[in-house]
């Protein structure tokens, strides 16, 4: 079985949106609500300035505290590529989810259910990457198998060093920033 | 570390109340009927092309049950390879935006009091004609202007020249990429065009001054930008604010604000004096390089370090970078080049660095662009203009290539070399883009008649007689997309669903109010599937294969120098001009020279202005999806500076300028990533359009601010970073 994952070029990024845009349409985000975003960190004094910029969204962990905390099951790992989903109906808006997520990765839709990212298992079920990977102008993104060692993202995490978020919280997130 | 927290970004816009959101609007219009023979049922895909700024990307519309979802790249186009900027991708939002125009408006009262009757399209164009004839009837057509910006202008500057006048212009050029062109122009005889004819996939060293892509979001651009990132292109940046590109530079130089000039003259003095430059390519193409070489002997790097505050070491490090990887070197020429009021000069110093690396038709640099032949439609003759241009008596800017827009404004202030006394604007704000507003809106006082075509009701429709309600590039036809790029193709923009409202096509809007002066004759075509049938028939193109596949792409041609292309300048000299006669002729440096800017006055800013990927110019603002992404700008100050002023980030600040204008409250953005005698902001926000409920009052108008402007001697650009400002608390 797959283990989706994704691998975000951080030199190539440059923080328009366009990813979050495309979410929003694809996944027909409300108003008010996204499932990506984008943070930008600065360091240093001008003009000696270091700069990051991340597109950031739930990194589907192996160990997702949102599954664990879920008092009905509603959050799970899904059998499909290990990705981390909520049923929306099985889901009773209580946001034990929302505080155990270290990403801060999940919000209360307005019809009542947690939601986020779903890595757009929709379009990745018919073999089509995630709406952010494939609108993304400067193809920063590298989506695929964690587990196929000649997939293009286990290819491109040997090839390049990187960084997950926040690894000490113990989530192991499966989206790595390349350095 | 200053850093955007997940809980800022989501904050719920205070215009939510008035807002809709695109699926509250998609639920608004359930029930209209699909647009072009769609299902009423199911999921089809229309291909187009963008109209969310200029570069006019290929794209995929999606319709489900009759209804607009979404938009991607058309993977056939080779502008977006498929992909769309965050604009486009938030294009529909134009669709849905319920405070877009939508019916014919004619004014009741004073012009400027936003009070309206709601008229028929019959009433409206009867109106404007009778009007139009009563102008030409007393002062001839010529005393009629036209306003255009964008390739949805094409009709009505068809209907304007049939009616019988030469003068129209857009800001396009005056305001923002002549100097530039005229640079180019004067160097090689060729302009950069739009899009650029810049190679920068296969730049192996890239140089930005000035120029932010990744922010200014022009698509094709931006994925070349990254994609020589990728491949490893050296990068040097030079910008007075550490912009997202200079993050990826391998050298930053944080440059004094208007002193590029120096930066690039002491650039071509180092390639000069350490024999840099390519040799063979100046010898074989070049005209005057020994007065040219001579003039540049007093531009060395130790005499522009007080000028532009770039050391010594670093201008000759980067100028040996440059000269590495020549002819692949590309000094960006950047787009919007109306600054300082010399623009048109610092432009050539600039084609002239390019000419020192050799990389004017070389891959790596500038390649020659190539496009269909595909014929017009066969017309009658415009009738002749005996009173001439009005916009540029007696060639005072001998080197302008296009009609200048301040030069129409100041005959209808002034009446000389005669009067104009009707302006026609199409998809183009005058009240911010042209500089210094109270001069635009003293010249609309003196008109008969002020007739606005948008799809928003921005600043210019308020100061209107006539508001005519286009409709957007989702519920239209326009002319066919024949494009110059790297290899030549046609595109065409098809409506993919009805326009929700009494909103029209700017190609009927055109041809009513050509029947409506008399001018039938001009429009020989009954619908416009007629007349882009017969062009692209013409052209041994199928119309029914371009309106399945959007993109219809020709045999691409050589773009370079190495590929056996020719290289032809069409050149005072016929070579690229080191030495411009053409200059030297008109009383010009024939060569360029540097002058000193003013620095800013005690306790106030240079004020500059930039873009935003997810904003064209102030026309998206009121897009529900992209005011979402960015509701208001910032007003970027060094962050020591902020703290000696006692000015907290985040905070509401407004700013001054030296005319006494005063700005409305814009958040304060205290960085280290921007120098201490200057201020940023991006354009586009602090908008007064009252109808525009998402935008109106949200951050601050630096055109608002741009009181004064410098004209560029040759060409008669505006330079626009010429005003001061200082920083004021809000109370």
């Amino acid at each position: 079985m797959a283990r989706y994952g994704m691998a975000v070029d951080t030199r190539l990024c440059v923080g328009c949106m366009d990813c979050v845009v495309a979410c929003k349409t694809e996944n027909r985000v409300p108003e008010g609500f996204d499932r990506d975003w984008i943070a930008y960190e600065t360091a240093g004094t001008f003009p000696a300035l270091r700069q990051e910029i991340r597109s950031e969204r739930c990194n589907h962990c192996d160990n997702p505290p949102c599954v664990t905390c879920c008092p009905t099951g509603a959050s799970h790992v899904d059998g499909f590529g290990q990705l981390v989903l909520v049923t929306h109906n099985a889901c009773i808006g209580c946001k034990a989810c929302l505080a155990s997520c270290p990403y801060d990765a999940r919000f209360v839709h307005p019809q009542g259910y947690a939601d986020k990212c779903t890595f757009c298992v929709h379009r990745v079920k018919e073999g089509l990457d995630p709406a952010c990977v494939s609108v993304c102008p400067t193809h920063c993104f590298t989506f695929g198998d964690l587990d196929d060692p000649n997939s293009a993202i286990s290819r491109k995490l040997a090839s390049r060093r990187s960084h997950p978020l926040l690894p000490a919280a113990g989530t192991r997130p499966r989206i790595f920033f390349l350095d | 570390m200053d850093s955007l927290s997940r809980r800022r970004f989501l904050r719920i816009s205070a215009a939510t109340i008035a807002a809709t959101s695109a699926t509250a609007g998609v639920a608004r219009l359930a029930g209209r009927a699909a647009g072009e023979g769609g299902p009423a049922r199911g999921l089809h895909t229309v291909p187009t092309f963008c109209d969310i700024c200029f570069w006019k990307c290929g794209a995929m519309a999606y319709v489900e049950d009759g209804k607009l979802w979404k938009i991607e790249g058309n993977p056939a186009d080779p502008l977006s390879e498929g992909r769309l900027c965050p604009r486009g991708t938030g294009g529909v939002g134009a669709h849905f935006d319920n405070d877009r125009l939508k019916a014919p408006l004619i004014r009741r009262k004073r012009r400027g009091d936003d009070e309206w009757v709601q008229v028929t399209w019959d009433e409206a164009l009867g109106h404007v004609a009778e009007k139009m004839q009563a102008i030409k009837a007393t002062y001839g057509p010529e005393a009629v202007a036209l306003f255009s910006h964008g390739l949805g202008g094409t009709f009505f500057k068809h209907t304007i020249r049939a009616y019988g006048s030469p003068n129209i212009a857009a800001p396009s050029f005056a305001q923002c990429r002549g100097p530039r062109d005229v640079g180019f122009h004067l160097t090689f005889g060729e302009e950069v065009g739009s899009p650029e004819r810049t190679d920068i996939r296969n730049a192996r060293c890239l140089v930005l001054i000035g120029s932010h892509l990744g922010e200014n979001m022009h698509n094709t651009q931006v994925q070349e930008f990254a994609a020589a990132m990728d491949a490893g292109a050296s990068l040097i940046v030079v910008d007075p604010r550490f912009s997202i590109a200079a993050g990826k530079a391998k050298h930053y130089l944080p440059i004094r604000p208007g002193t590029d000039l120096a930066l690039v003259l002491a650039w071509m003095h180092v390639l000069v004096t350490e024999g840099l430059y390519d040799r063979e390519y100046v010898a074989q193409h070049g005209f005057g390089f020994e007065a040219f070489a001579a003039e540049l002997a007093p531009y060395t790097p130790e005499w522009a370090y007080p000028e532009t505050g770039i050391e010594p070491a670093v201008i000759r490090e980067t100028a040996r970078e440059m000269a590495r990887f020549r002819p692949a070197t590309l000094v960006h020429p950047g787009r919007h080049a109306t600054w300082y009021g010399d623009d048109a000069q610092r432009s050539r110093a600039v084609a002239l660095l390019n000419a020192l690396l050799g990389s004017w038709g070389r891959k790596g640099g500038f390649y020659a662009p190539t496009s269909m032949d595909v014929p017009g439609y066969p017309y009658p003759d415009y009738p002749a203009a005996p009173l001439g241009k009005v916009d540029n008596p007696g060639g005072r800017y001998p080197f302008a290539l296009e009609t200048l827009t301040t030069g129409i404004r100041e005959a209808t202030l002034t009446g000389q070399p005669y009067p104009i006394k009707g302006w026609f604007t199409y998809a183009t704000n005058l009240v911010t883009a042209l500089p210094n507003e109270a001069e635009t809106i003293r010249a609309i006082q003196n008109l008969d008649l002020l007739v606005v075509v948008d799809v928003i009701p921005g600043e210019m429709a308020g100061w209107a007689d006539v508001v005519l309600p286009e409709a957007t590039y989702l519920e239209r036809y326009d002319d066919l997309n024949v494009e110059l790029f790297r290899e030549p193709f046609v595109a065409l923009r098809q409506p993919v669903v009805p326009p929700p409202h009494d909103q029209q096509p700017n190609w009927w809007i055109a041809r009513e109010l050509a029947k409506k002066l008399g001018l039938e004759s001009y429009y020989p075509w009954k619908t416009i599937e007629e007349y882009l049938e017969f062009r692209l028939t013409k052209a041994g193109l199928s119309f029914a294969e371009l309106k399945q596949k959007g993109i219809l792409r020709g045999r691409p041609q050589p773009i370079y120098y190495e590929d056996g292309l020719t290289p032809e300048f069409p050149t005072a000299s016929g070579k690229i001009d080191f030495y411009s006669t053409a200059l030297r002729d008109k009383g010009f440096d024939p060569v360029p020279k540097y002058t000193k800017p003013a620095d800013p006055p005690s306790g106030m800013f240079r004020l500059l202005f930039g873009r935003a990927p997810v904003h064209s110019f102030g026309r998206t603002q009121s897009n529900p999806i992209l005011h979402e992404m960015m509701e208001e700008n910032e007003l970027w100050l060094n962050a020591d500076v902020a703290a000696r002023m006692g000015l907290a980030d985040g905070r509401y600040v407004r700013l001054r300028n030296e005319d006494g204008v005063v700005s409305n409250r814009v958040k304060l953005k205290a960085t280290q990533r921007i120098r201490p005698d200057c201020v940023y902001m991006v354009h586009g926000f602090g908008q007064r359009a009252v109808r525009l409920r998402r935008s109106l009052g949200r951050g601050a108008s630096d055109a608002q601010l741009t009181t004064r402007y410098k004209t560029d001697p040759l060409m008669g650009g505006t330079g626009m970073n010429v005003n001061f400002v200082a920083v004021e608390a809000e109370a």
